[in-house]
Parts: C-alpha cells; sequence; structure tokens
C-alpha cells in the first residue's frame, strides 16, 4: 500500500513502541511515552532510507524496535520476507547476522577490555563454528574494508581516534555480511573532517556488498547526500516521506519546510538571502502529545481540523507520502482516528 | 593594527601550554587577533584547535596549573588582562566580558533557581539590592524571549527545556552589559529548530545592544549565517583570517578549502562524493617548529616540514585586518569571481 517498489527489503507497518509510565506510591502504569506512535516506511534492497528529526521525535526508538532491541508494542517489520516481530527467540538469534546496528558513540559501545580481534571476532564466536585461523583471517579482511591496519589486532579501543572507533564498530556490524544496516547517527560523535571519511567509506561497503541501510541522523545535509528517499520525524510519526532530491528541493508538510529552512548552509550569501521558518515554542512531551495533528501546537500554517483530527500519512504526489490537512484528504487515520475526531480538544491551545 | 575604530578586545601573540606527563602540549600557539566594537568574529576549528582553550585563557579561567599562559597580551580596552591580580580579573569577568558555555545543563547550578543565578552578577557587579536585581532580571528574561518572565525567576533549571536554558545563559551573559560576548559553542546542544531560535535571538540582541561576539563554532553553516569576520584555528593556531564572505568565496588555507568541500550542500547540485581530509588532527606535543597541518595537506612540501609559516597578508592589507593566511604555499590567484 506504502510502496510501489517491488518486494522491499525491509517493510515496517504501523509501528508502535510505549514506554510505559508509573507513577504514585503503587507505582501504578499511568500512561505512555508514545516514543513511535504507527510508523508505517519501506526500503527497497540496496537503498538508503534517511531518517530525520530533532532528539526525542522518536527516530532512535524507531531504528531499535525496527531490529527488535526493543520489543515493540504493535506493529509489524517484515525483514527479508520474515517478521521479525514475531520470531521466537531461536529464530531471532538466527535472524541477527542478517540485521545488523552501527551505534552513535562508539566510545560507549565498544567494551574497552577487548582488544580489537576480539571486538570484531565476537559476532564470529557467537554465530560460527569456524575454527580460530578462519575467523583470524576474516576479521583481518573485514578490517582491510574498514580501513584499519591489520597490524593493530591486538589494540584496545582506546588507542584509537573516534573516527577509527566507528570503523571498529562497522567492521563488527559487518562480520557475518548484513543485508540491513540501522545506523544510529553514526557520524554525530565525529569531528567535521572526520565525518566525510566515514560517510564515505558506508557508501562504498554499500555499493561492494549491496547492502540496504536505515541512516538515522539529525544532519540534514548529511543525509541528503546519502538517502534515496527521507522519512522526517515529528513527535513519534512520520511527518513526510519523499524522495530525497524532492524534499529537499520543495517540502511538503509544514515541519519538513520549518526543519530546512533552520539548517545553515554554509556560504553567506545564501546564508544572508534565505527566508527562516523560525518554530516557537518546544516540541511537547510524547507522554502527552497534543490531540489532533502532533505539530498542531507550532505549526504556522494551522487550521481548526488540525486540533481535532490526526492527519493520515498519504500519498499526496507520486512518491511522496505526507501527513498533513493542507493537502486535501481528510480522512481521519488509522483506529484512533475516527474517535479523536470526535473529541473535543481538551489540550488547548499552549501558546 | 587594524584599521578604523580602537578594537575594544586586542590579543597579541598568545601562548598557552598545558604540563602534562607526556610533555608540554602547546594547545594555543601565538593566537592574535582584535574584536571592534559592535562586531561577530567566527571562530571556527575542529575539537582540539585551541579554540575553547583560546578563550578560556583570555579570562584566565583555565587551571594553573596544569595550564600556563605563557606569553602574549590580552588588552581589554586599553588594559592587559593577563597582568590582572585576582580581584582585577573578578571585577573583568562577568562584568566586562560575558561568557556562554556550550552546555547550558551543565554550567547551570542545579540547586538555585533561575532568578538567583541571573541576580548574582547583578549584586556583585553592580551593587543593586535585592528589589532592584529582581527588577532587571526580569527584564533581562523577557529580552531574551522567555515567557511570563517573572513568575521563571522561581524555576529551577531542569524545569527549562535546552533552548529555554540557553536563552538563561544568555541572559546571565547579559546581565552586566558586558562589552565582550564570548559564546562557545552555544548552539551545538541544541536542536536546529531551536538552535534557529537562538540565533535569531543573538542578531537581535547584537542590533539592540552593540555589544561585540566572539562566536566559537565548528559549524561552518552558523558561521555564514552570523559572522561578520572568521578567524580559522588548525592545531592551535590560526591558520586563516577573513571578512566572512571572503572566506567562503576565496579561501586560501589548503585546510579551510578542505573543510569547505567535505560539507555537503543543503541545497544546489549534490556532490558525488564527498571530499576527505585524511588522516587525524595533530598532538600537539613539543614546540610547534612546522605547520600544524602538513601531514593532511596535499600541497605539502620541503618548507612546510622546516618551518612554521607565519601569518601573511592575502589582499594587501595589514594582518589581522583584512585577508591573511598562515601557510607557505600560495594559493593560485583567485579563480572564482568573488561574490559581490
Amino acid at each position: 500500500m506504502l510502496d510501489a517498489t517491488p518486494a522491499p527489503l525491509v517493510q515496517v507497518r504501523d509501528l508502535k513502541m510505549y514506554f510505559p509510565i508509573y507513577s504514585g506510591l503503587m507505582r501504578r502504569h499511568s500512561g505512555n511515552v508514545k516514543a513511535v506512535d504507527g510508523v508505517s516506511f519501506a526500503i527497497p534492497a540496496g537503498e538508503t532510507l534517511g531518517l530525520v528529526g530533532e532528539s526525542g521525535c522518536g527516530k532512535s526508538t524507531v531504528g531499535r524496535a525496527v531490529l527488535r532491541l526493543y520489543e515493540p508494542t504493535a506493529g509489524t517489520v517484515v525483514i527479508d520476507g520474515e517478521d521479525v516481530t514475531r520470531l521466537p527467540a531461536e529464530a531471532l538469534r538466527r535472524k541477527r547476522p542478517a540485521m545488523q546496528m552501527v551505534f552513535q558513540d562508539p566510545q560507549a559501545s565498544l567494551n574497552p577490555r577487548m582488544t580489537l580481534a576480539r571486538l570484531i571476532g565476537e559476532p564470529l564466536d557467537e554465530h560460527t563454528d569456524w575454527t580460530q585461523a578462519r575467523k583470524i583471517e576474516r576479521i583481518q579482511d573485514l578490517m582491510d574494508q574498514v580501513g584499519l591496519n591489520r597490524r593493530f589486532l591486538n589494540r584496545y579501543p582506546h588507542e584509537f581516534s573516534g573516527g577509527q572507533r566507528q570503523r571498529i564498530g562497522i567492521a563488527r556490524a559487518l562480520a557475518l555480511n548484513p543485508r540491513f544496516i540501522v545506523c544510529d547517527e553514526p557520524i554525530a560523535a565525529l569531528d567535521v573532517s572526520i565525518q566525510a571519511q566515514v560517510v564515505n567509506l558506508l557508501e562504498d561497503l554499500q555499493e561492494k556488498l549491496g547492502l540496504t541501510y536505515l541512516f538515522i541522523s539529525h544532519d540534514l545535509s548529511m543525509v541528503r547526500h546519502l538517502a534515496q528517499r527521507v522519512a522526517v520525524m515529528y513527535l513519534g510519526r512520520i511527518a513526510e516521506l519523499s524522495p530525497s532530491k524532492d524534499l529537499y528541493a520543495r517540502p511538503l508538510h509544514p515541519y519538513a519546510e520549518a526543519l530546512l529552512s533552520a539548517v545553515n548552509e554554509p556560504d553567506p550569501v545564501i546564508a544572508a538571502a534565505r527566508k527562516r521558518i523560525i518554530l516557537k515554542g518546544d516540541v511537547p512531551s510524547p507522554a502527552n502529545p497534543p490531540q489532533g495533528c502532533n505539530f498542531c501546537t507550532r505549526c504556522p500554517k494551522v487550521m481548526d481540523i488540525c486540533r481535532t483530527v490526526k492527519p493520515a500519512l498519504t500519498e499526496v504526489e507520486p512518491g511522496r507520502l505526507v501527513a498533513c490537512h493542507l493537502y486535501g484528504i481528510t480522512s481521519a487515520a488509522g483506529p484512533t482516528g475516527a474517535s479523536e475526531a470526535t473529541e473535543r480538544n481538551q489540550q488547548g491551545v499552549t501558546q | 593594527m587594524p584599521d578604523g575604530a580602537q578594537p575594544v578586545l586586542d590579543v597579541r601573540g598568545l601562548k598557552t601550554v598545558f604540563r602534562t606527563r607526556g610533555g608540554e602540549v602547546h594547545a594555543v600557539n601565538d593566537v592574535s587577533f582584535a574584536l571592534r566594537p559592535g562586531e561577530l568574529l567566527g571562530v571556527v576549528g575542529e575539537s582540539g584547535s585551541g579554540k575553547s582553550v583560546t578563550m578560556m585563557s583570555l579570562l584566565r579561567l583555565l587551571p594553573e596549573p596544569p595550564a600556563e599562559i605563557r606569553g602574549g597580551q590580552v588588552l581589554l580596552a586599553g588594559r592587559d588582562i593577563l597582568k590582572l591580580d585576582a580581584e582585577g580579573l573578578r571585577q573583568v569577568r562577568g562584568a566586562k566580558v560575558g561568557f556562554v558555555f556550550q552546555d547550558p545543563m551543565t554550567s547551570l547550578n542545579p540547586v538555585f533557581t533561575v532568578g538567583m543565578q541571573i541576580m548574582e552578577p547583578l549584586r556583585a557587579h553592580k551593587g543593586l539590592d535585592k528589589a532592584a536585581a529582581e527588577k532587571r532580571a526580569v527584564e533581562l528574561l523577557e529580552l531574551v524571549g522567555i515567557p511570563d518572565a517573572r513568575k521563571r525567576l522561581y524555576s529551577y533549571p531542569h524545569q527549562f527545556s535546552g533552548g529555554m536554558r540557553q536563552r538563561v545563559m544568555i541572559a546571565i551573559a547579559l546581565a552586566c552589559d558586558p562589552d565582550v560576548l564570548i559564546a562557545d559553542e552555544p548552539t551545538t546542544a541544541l536542536d536546529v529548530t531551536i538552535q534557529a531560535q537562538i540565533l535569531e535571538l543573538v542578531k537581535e540582541l547584537r542590533a539592540k545592544l552593540g555589544m561585540a561576539i566572539i562566536w566559537i563554532t565548528h559549524d561552518l553553516g552558523v558561521i555564514a549565517g552570523i559572522a561578520d569576520r572568521v578567524m580559522v584555528m588548525y592545531g592551535g593556531q590560526v591558520v586563516e583570517h577573513a571578512p566572512v564572505r571572503e572566506l567562503f568565496a576565496n579561501p586560501q588555507h589548503p585546510y579551510t578549502r578542505a573543510l569547505l568541500q567535505t560539507i555537503p550542500k543543503i541545497s544546489g547540485a549534490r556532490e558525488a562524493r564527498l571530499k576527505v581530509i585524511e588522516g587525524q588532527p595533530p598532538i600537539l606535543t613539543g614546540a610547534p617548529a612546522a605547520c600544524p597541518f602538513r601531514a593532511r595537506c596535499e600541497y605539502r612540501h620541503d618548507a612546510c616540514d622546516r618551518q612554521n609559516p607565519a601569518r601573511r597578508a592575502v589582499d594587501g592589507q595589514p594582518v589581522g585586518g583584512g585577508h591573511d593566511v598562515a601557510c607557505h604555499w600560495h594559493a593560485p590567484a583567485r579563480t572564482e569571481a568573488a561574490h559581490a
């Protein structure tokens, strides 16, 4: 329904990830943080989908829930024909080699007491019954692929710089020949001159190994460079999902528009000429999102309907999905949309 | 020195070293710049380039030891700050020079209300009584765009969002009408839409209050949007210095050029492949006897290993006044037409 491309490698439908809130003396379940609230997308094999948004919008949670590092509250995640949300433990373990993750902070995600050989070899220990010699051969091969010197085999993570550590993280993710890798802000902790090194490496590996990426980032320029299609998230939902070139040329959702206008172009002439849309206020809490459209409290183009009816993610132009009432289709979204349509807006306008 | 008005802040030949067990680290090496009244000087560099240490050295905010300011002058309205005693320094910090730090979460005290933290410099430097300080604190919070200012005086930092906390930090820095505001990566910890709010606020405040600002960042996009002049730092040194449009249109130092090409653009044609600066930033132990960028430079030649290049003018103006660069290599005459 959402994607015309035949048989995408990754197909996520209506993914929800709620974290319960317990409060009071009895620690009663008093509500949920709706970190991800009905997210759907598909990624064709060999493509990169960029997932952008501000902190707290749920983009990292999507990445983790897709790989079932969290148990999703609802929804399906089909990777290579199998719904990973339903797999029993042992089957999930056997599925793990196909889906891997590169984490944001290579300082925190690498065990400081393990040598490079053990770090990169750990997935092999876990999932193969290879001999030590064969493992070492594979580890050295991986180090070549990510541009680490083979002599560093017995060194520890603290002996490496941030960019090199991220290469170790990538080598670990590649060890078992995955088809799909979630990259969660892999360059956010790196210096500008090192970011390009890692991004180029990811691109080279994708081309060589036919990898499919979900690239999670808050860096909109880098996502433009890397991704074929981009999903913009706001408060647990996708506001717009469009081909990269269309989104950056002409964003349709007002949030996408504001977000892109806030990016600083490294060119003083363009910067002086650009009109910025300055959003007022802060992102509301995902524990208590606004009624109707979750962007209605900050949207410069807000209408009455936005405060009551949740807009569905709908194809408004070929290949472009937008969740906004500006684009005419006023049908309420999902199973909860209909009831909310009749509800009064209890939240009020917080301005 | 630069033409025009007398600079409000004039830094000459500043040198800061850290004594460590592994030897001396030359974190700031012969840094000179002048800040004119009302202008915004952008300082760009990667982590370890010395940009923050330079600014901390100006106000002697570094613990000594291990830090040691080994030379130079920091003239604020003609007076050398580096020669001041503790009491003299106290009168400068927060009063003449305001400081906004990167992370508003760790630089605000969590156990005092925001109001108390804004009133502290007012009472210490301006000698205001409680009522007057409170009145001024409300004005300041309104100035930086915090709604419901009077009520918010009694809130604690954790009750504010990241963007609001940074506004509070700016209010504190502005409390005593400083001549110079030093902002060290003030928007780095913030989301882009909140960052846009803060940048807009600073532009407004600058127009309204007219203080000179030093803005430290690693983000060339931010610099392009707000700076008048830019100083690029690498390995503890100033490698290039120019008016903002000149720097982006006609970068001279190989590092500046490469840096501008490593960042992807948000508009225009998508670059096929990002340019990479190979290698790692230098480790600054030992005396800086050669160009700090030489190991990563594509134009490296013999002279780069033998001698640390001095800053030289590119456009005929005195060094520090126009466009200057510290590089042995002479860039070919400007090829791209400079923007009008």
